[in-house]
């Protein structure tokens, strides 16, 4: 069919001019760095949020921003690194880099819709920047958005700031969606010969679940941007109950703001998931090149990310338990919320024996896959005390579960970001990146994480309330502030730090030592181009076959301790230390 | 059409004339593509169709759930949405005839393919031109429809005959599904320019008239839904 046409016929277009193949580009490698770039740059912008708002914390008196200022920042740190950051990231940059390359395509799909994604998600970036210069600059909704107060008189950017934010969003699902088409089709319709779904490395599975994921979450996040444009805009009342605010009638009545939390929540809590499946696949392999084995039980880590994104369309209102729905509803999704601790903790026992008597190379990517797991670890186990609604009522809105969530939805996934970044660098660039830098970037930002957020959830228990301005409360024990102060000054210290990783990946592009195609000796199709960094089309003239999973390392018998997935099968060799169903 | 090259590797791919469960085994566990015969652009097609069916269900979830908050009094609809025809009123009848022109759409839209998979040019291109007018009959009445209830007052913000949320969701939904009608009219003239052009015929591959039809016949699903929940109800 036209199958083996269309995906050839790639090779021989390869654009020529600068702004064709830079700028304009089509291909997929150059999308994902531009997506990449975009979304460290404005993550970088939220990481500076933070840490204003950790100065009027840990330094009450400093008078550096109103309180005004610290709930549009507190907003705009959320929103950036959940969806415009970690979001992007993972499925915008390491999706766009990686699919093709791992599942042995010469591009994505449609590669004309990769490039709008790209472009329509830098236009959501410049929009949301954009509202820190409109009147009464951002809005200081918090991240959640919650109406009625988000387009309320008194919140500030309750005009024009909630507005610049909600079309953003929807702008920003718009590229996710012809982003997300993209990649779903790529894995289920242009694999390389030989190439089954079983084959396939756990990086292609994270995305492609959370791909579909996105398509799937993204629609409620929509319609609640929609609805609540209307009511801010037009006057409608989906969201709006009748209310009086600043003394005054609003012109609403009958809506219900609780509608507006069960949408945002059907995309929010699998949106955790969209961030948390990609890093459970990268992090996958990086745990399996650098500890020379074969992932634990492949299957079973497959199965467990499937049903880990279906079971998450079916917990969202664990984050309601305090407001004000049915309480029998909380029985219910406490439940299936403690159920899917269940594959989630397949994989990390999964990883963890998958470590066991491994040859373990501690490089820069392993450190980062190891200090994933632990905190993954710390950050799920606060997740099963906040799942219970009896434990979650009063633990609801403290510092605790801002630890829990920048535990386990936060700083894990950017450790996987971190780690393969050092690990697919080589591919990107052809060449290594400083490993003396990388170890002392890992110690200060894994030892970090901790001191920041370890005295949170102590905060938290002790009943600090979270997205407060100012703690000048007789509740509030000298003890508490001297511990913000703590956290305050860590917390700028491994902000700073990250200059080191910048550092890194710019003096490397340049002064690296050169790599070569495949300096980890890693067995999937991506380290096996015939070029470094990959041309045009990926494969050169013909594409790859491949012949085995992407896990086989230290094969008895095998001259090296891996064997490529293109390495055909010797035709008289029953067991390969390994189980493949397919074939 | 198989897959070129096959005998270059060793294929995964079992043979035919296996059946039901053996056959989505297979087509799941085997390389290249899951999906045999389907090409990227269907497939495509049919994932963001998933994906907007979220869009749509979600819509009119908030629309049912604004309902219930409410408190003030729903229309009634069938006297909001009667047409008077010689001094008589007919409940609904003005949105029975646009889903009548809309259903009538899809079976102009399913010839259009049958023709196109034919190879017939004028007359793919003659049903898809039908689908397309009738498409824009429905656009039109709807236009009519709202000119309507906005001169008896309906905004989207306040409604004289009872509940605000009444007009807000009226106008949202149809709105929305307005414009995706309105941008499946140019869809298919586009495809219809094609096609007398002779595109598919150079291509040789007539699908992409199935790939329009795929989108066309889920717009009209949708507006059988639209109508059960919000006029019916």
């Amino acid at each position: 069919m036209a199958y083996s046409a269309s995906a050839d016929s790639h090779a021989h277009h390869e654009p020529q001019s600068f702004v064709r193949k830079y700028i304009w580009s089509q291909d997929h490698k150059v999308i994902a760095i531009q997506y990449a770039v975009t979304a460290i740059g404005v993550g970088l912008v939220a990481l500076v949020l933070s840490g204003l708002m950790r100065i009027q914390l840990g330094f009450p008196d400093s008078g550096l921003i109103d309180a005004e200022a610290y709930y549009q920042f507190m907003t705009m740190h959320g929103m950036i690194m959940v969806v415009y950051l970690l979001t992007a990231l993972f499925l915008g940059g390491f999706g766009n880099y990686l699919i093709p390359l791992m599942v042995g395509a010469r591009d994505m799909v449609f590669p004309y819709l990769n490039m709008l994604s790209y472009w329509f998600y830098l236009l959501s970036v410049l929009v949301l920047m954009a509202s820190f210069f409109v009147p009464d600059g951002p809005t200081g909704a918090g991240w959640t958005l919650y109406p009625p107060q988000a387009i309320t008189g008194g919140t500030p950017g309750a005009d024009w700031g909630i507005l610049t934010m909600l079309v953003s969003l929807a702008i920003f699902i718009v590229a996710a969606t012809m982003g997300g088409l993209n990649y779903v089709v790529t894995v289920l319709q242009a694999r390389a010969p030989g190439m089954t779904l079983m084959r396939m490395p756990l990086t292609v599975w994270g995305i492609f679940v959370a791909a579909i994921m996105a398509l799937l979450a993204f629609p409620a996040l929509f319609v609640a941007a929609v609805m609540m444009i209307l009511d801010s805009t037009l006057g409608t009342s989906f969201f709006m109950p009748a209310i009086i605010a600043m003394g005054q009638q609003m012109d609403h009545e009958g809506g219900s703001p609780l509608l507006f939390q069960h949408l945002f929540w059907f995309f929010g809590h699998p949106e955790v998931y969209i961030v948390a499946l990609p890093a459970f696949g990268l992090v996958s392999d990086l745990i399996s090149t650098h500890a020379r084995k074969n992932i634990f039980g492949y299957h079973m880590m497959v199965w467990a990310i499937v049903i880990i994104g279906f079971l998450s369309f079916f917990v969202w209102a664990h984050h309601m338990y305090v407001s004000g729905m049915n309480l029998s509803f909380g029985y219910f999704f406490a439940i299936s919320t403690l159920i899917i601790a269940v594959p989630t903790a397949i994989k990390v026992y999964n990883w963890v024996l998958t470590l066991w008597k491994g040859d373990i190379h501690f490089t820069v990517p392993m450190l980062f896959a190891i200090g994933f797991i632990v905190t993954f670890i710390v950050g799920g186990l606060t997740g099963l005390f906040l799942g219970n609604v009896v434990v979650d009522i009063p633990l609801a809105d403290t510092y605790f579960v801002v630890a829990h969530f920048h535990m386990v939805m936060g700083v894990a996934p950017i450790l996987v970001v971190f780690g393969a970044i050092y690990h697919w660098y080589p591919k990107v660039t052809g060449r290594m990146m400083d490993e003396r830098l990388g170890h002392i970037h890992f110690w200060i930002t894994f030892l970090g994480t901790y001191a920041i957020y370890f005295p949170m959830h102590y905060l938290g228990v002790l009943g600090m309330p979270r997205r407060y301005y100012d703690y000048d409360y007789d509740f509030i024990p000298q003890s508490a502030h001297d511990l913000n102060t703590f956290i305050t000054v860590v917390a700028l210290a491994v902000g700073v730090a990250q200059v080191l990783f910048l550092w890194n990946m710019a003096w490397s592009a340049v002064r690296g030592r050169s790599s070569g195609g495949n300096p980890w000796n890693a067995t999937s199709l991506e380290w096996q181009t015939p070029e470094t960094p990959p041309g045009h089309g990926n494969w050169g003239p013909e594409l790859p076959e491949v012949h085995r999973w992407a896990y086989d390392y230290n094969v008895p018998g095998a001259p090296q301790d891996f064997i490529p997935q293109t390495e055909p099968r010797p035709t008289s060799a029953p067991g390969h230390g390994h189980r493949e169903d397919a074939t | 059409m198989a897959v070129e090259s096959g005998q270059r590797h060793e294929s995964t791919r079992p043979g035919r004339g296996e059946s039901g469960w053996q056959s989505l085994v297979s087509d799941w566990a085997a390389d290249r593509a899951t999906f045999r015969n389907v090409s990227w652009g269907k497939a495509m097609m049919w994932i963001f169709l998933l994906s907007d069916t979220f869009v749509f269900t979600l819509l009119l979830v908030g629309y049912m759930a604004v309902r219930l908050t409410t408190p003030l009094a729903w229309p009634d609809t069938s006297e909001v949405f009667a047409l008077t025809v010689l001094g008589h009123e007919f409940p609904l009848l003005l949105i029975a005839i646009m889903t009548f022109i809309l259903i009538t759409s899809s079976g102009t839209m399913a010839m259009a393919v049958n023709f196109g998979y034919r190879k017939n040019r004028r007359m793919a291109a003659l049903f898809l031109l039908l689908t397309a007018l009738l498409g824009a009959t429905f656009v039109g009445l709807q236009v009519y429809e709202w000119t309507d209830l906005i001169g008896k007052g309906v905004r989207p913000w306040e409604n004289p005959m009872g509940a605000p949320q009444f007009g807000a969701a009226f106008f949202m939904i149809t709105g929305f599904h307005g414009l995706h009608v309105s941008i499946g009219v140019l869809y298919l003239l586009i495809v219809a320019i094609k096609v007398l052009k002779g595109h598919y015929d150079r291509s040789g591959d007539y699908e992409p008239v199935e790939v329009a039809g795929l989108y066309w016949h889920f717009v009209d699903l949708v507006w059988v839904f639209i109508f059960a929940f919000f006029y019916l109800l």
